[in-house]
């Protein structure tokens, strides 16, 4: 059984998930970071494969690639530092990204690097179900890895169907039509959303993301999910700090609700 | 054959590489597009605007000078005289009836030297529809009189800050805003670019120039099928209509002219045929401009509807399968190439357009050969640039 399904056998609420950006702020905080947010109570990270053309992407992590970039980050240098990394945690890693990088390094060959060092599962949000099915569903499945594919309030009930049977460890709940780093609060229409996926009673877990950045969004969120994701807000975390260890165990604090010492 | 497949392949060109809050809209164009236009009472009001309001069927000239200086037959399909000056305005006119058609009540659209902006906001305004065009803050300095006339047909024009500040960046930007706006948007993209359907819908739109091109040349010649024809190539909306009837008919040559900047091997180019590799641009599987890492590679080009990273995987495919062939052009040769026809013909190219003319010079042909050149754009929009390099070229055109 691999991590993913692990987390998902031991634990069906309350699940956070965090992402960020590899090589940011800088370009070895990959392995701070990771390390910090399992020290502090995430469950689950989403390590994000900085882009030059990420579509799906608000400012604040288009602009987090960009550093990352420009800091020097590659995925032969993001594997290395994932292989380090899972020396000291058995938190699982997922890595989002976008399908071109995956045919640029080959996509054989990228399934097995994840593999060897130790990632556990997928989100390529420009991988579309028949693509997927075409190109990649074979090599994904038999190396055992997890991939998650989205949903939104737009997506039909025989979509959302397919996505719970193609998708491995959770699928990804987009909570409004947006890009990502929206703020504010949850609206009674994204509600009636999560109730009407609910009622549908898919067989894999769910986490909701887009829009999550605070307590009460998550916590609102894991009321109609089985948990929810955070990444523009703790990008934006990390942006204003020289301690990223501090900051990330800070901010996961935050969001559940431990009151953090002045 | 050349063919699209129903998911959007050109062989193992195209497709839709689309996040999923793009999906509904995508596939409900995708389901329709082909049944929309094929409508009588769609095409009865898209050939009433093509003809009145853009002023086609463009002429099909015989460029007697021309010909002689280059011992060919040589005619120039004019749509440089269409309304808005150039062939873009083919494609919005049939977009923005199909986004009526949609029930779409706001329009977005990407562009880099303004001409497909302007085009937009050319229908929209026709139409009475809210218009909002992406421009990279590069290119709004770079263009200012466009960005002006579409402020003047009442257009937003919006600088995309990300990236480049360039076209690929402000294509990025307008799928963002249809991402954040999903049920009342129609993007309107000006190329035969992005997801499956638009590489089709676009080349549809477009395929006109080449209808028109088979009934000219039979009264002018006696045969529908020239020898060759030639067309500037950026994302390939005017090659891709310039080659549509032709693209089965293989005694006829398809010769697609890329930018090559200051040189293929410079650093600064956009020959993509050359400098390109497989991967994903804007949705869609074709040939790219990236690092061994897949990150996108800023192009460059002094002609700004040429300045792509990316090709229309219509494109990739004729190229990729010998159908056409390229042939890439530095800035000098352009420009050198908009002097010497604005001399001999009495006709000011576009920038990209003159690409397409210079090509002439490095294509092998036989004396009775009959060749089109798809003189896709007027240069008005270039005077700047042409001014600026005058003096160096006059020794060489007098």
């Amino acid at each position: 059984m691999n991590r993913l399904d692990k987390l998902f056998a031991a634990k069906q609420r309350d699940i956070l998930n965090i992402y960020f950006t590899a090589g940011y702020p800088n370009l070895d905080d990959t392995g701070k970071i990771i390390r910090a947010l399992d020290r502090s109570g995430a469950d689950l990270i989403e390590l994000g494969m900085p882009y030059s053309d990420p579509l799906a992407d608000g400012p604040t992590i288009q602009q987090s690639g960009q550093v990352a970039l420009k800091n020097g980050m590659t995925l032969p240098l993001l594997f290395e530092q994932v292989r380090a990394v899972r020396k000291d945690t058995d938190i699982p890693l997922i890595l989002m990204g976008y399908f071109n990088q995956v045919m640029q390094y080959g996509e054989q060959r990228f399934i097995d690097k994840c593999v060897e060092v130790g990632i556990d599962g997928l989100i390529l949000p420009d991988l579309p179900l028949y693509e997927y099915e075409q190109f990649f569903k074979t090599m994904v499945e038999q190396a055992g890895l997890g991939i998650s594919f989205l949903i939104t309030p737009q997506t039909s009930e025989e979509r959302i169907k397919k996505v719970d049977e193609l998708s491995r460890g959770f699928i990804y709940m987009v909570a409004n039509s947006s890009i990502t780093g929206a703020k504010g609060d949850i609206t009674e229409k994204q509600l009636g959303y999560f109730e009407r996926v609910n009622r549908l009673q898919l067989k894999k877990p769910r986490l909701i993301g887009f829009g999550i950045s605070s307590h009460e969004t998550f916590t609102t969120a894991c009321r109609y999910a089985n948990g929810a994701i955070i990444g523009s807000a703790f990008i934006r975390a990390l942006a204003n700090t020289e301690e990223v260890e501090r900051a990330t165990s800070e901010f996961v604090r935050s969001i559940r609700g431990v009151e953090v010492s002045a | 054959m050349i063919a699209i497949n129903d998911k959007g392949y050109y062989g193992e060109f195209g497709g839709a590489y689309i996040p999923e809050m793009l999906h509904p809209n995508i596939e409900e164009l995708r389901r329709q597009y082909v049944q929309v236009m094929e409508e009588p009472e769609f095409q009865r009001e898209f050939r009433m605007l093509l003809k009145d309001y853009v002023g086609r069927p463009s002429p099909l000239y015989l460029a007697e000078r021309l010909s002689e200086h280059y011992k060919v037959t040589i005619y120039l399909k004019r749509e440089d005289l269409n309304h808005t000056g150039a062939h873009k305005i083919n494609n919005t006119v049939g977009q923005i009836l199909m986004a009526k058609r949609l029930g779409k009540t706001r329009i977005i659209a990407e562009t880099g030297a303004g001409q497909h902006g302007v085009a937009t906001a050319t229908v929209c305004a026709l139409m009475g529809i809210q218009c909002i065009v992406y421009m990279g803050a590069v290119d709004i300095k770079r263009q200012a009189p466009n960005v002006s006339r579409m402020r003047m047909l009442g257009a937003e024009v919006r600088p995309a800050t990300s990236g480049s500040q360039t076209l690929k960046d402000a294509t990025n930007e307008a799928i963002r805003d249809w991402i954040n706006n999903p049920e009342d948007t129609h993007y309107i993209i000006g190329s035969v670019v992005g997801p499956h359907p638009y590489p089709d819908m676009v080349a549809r739109f477009q395929s006109v120039i080449s209808e028109e091109m088979k009934l000219q040349l039979e009264q002018h010649t006696g045969r529908e099928n020239p020898n060759a024809i030639i067309a500037c190539v950026g994302g390939g909306s005017n090659a891709a209509g310039a080659y549509y009837h032709y693209l089965n008919e293989t005694d006829v040559r398809l010769i697609a002219v890329e930018a090559a900047g200051h040189g293929i091997h410079s650093g600064e180019s956009a020959a993509t045929s050359v400098l390109g590799t497989k991967g994903i641009i804007h949705g869609s599987r074709t040939l790219l401009m990236q690092t061994p890492d897949g990150q996108i590679i800023e192009p460059y080009s002094l002609s700004a509807g040429l300045d792509y990273p990316g090709i229309g995987p219509l494109h990739a495919h004729l190229i990729a399968s010998g159908r056409a062939e390229a042939i890439s052009i530095t800035d000098e040769e352009a420009l050198a190439s908009a002097y010497f026809l604005s001399r001999r013909e009495g006709i000011i190219p576009a920038l990209e357009t003159a690409h397409a003319f210079a090509a002439l010079d490095k294509m092998q042909y036989q004396p009775e050969d009959v060749i089109v050149v798809c003189l896709s754009g007027r240069g008005d929009k270039d005077l700047d640039t042409y001014i600026h390099h005058f003096d160096r070229f006059q020794k060489q055109t007098s």
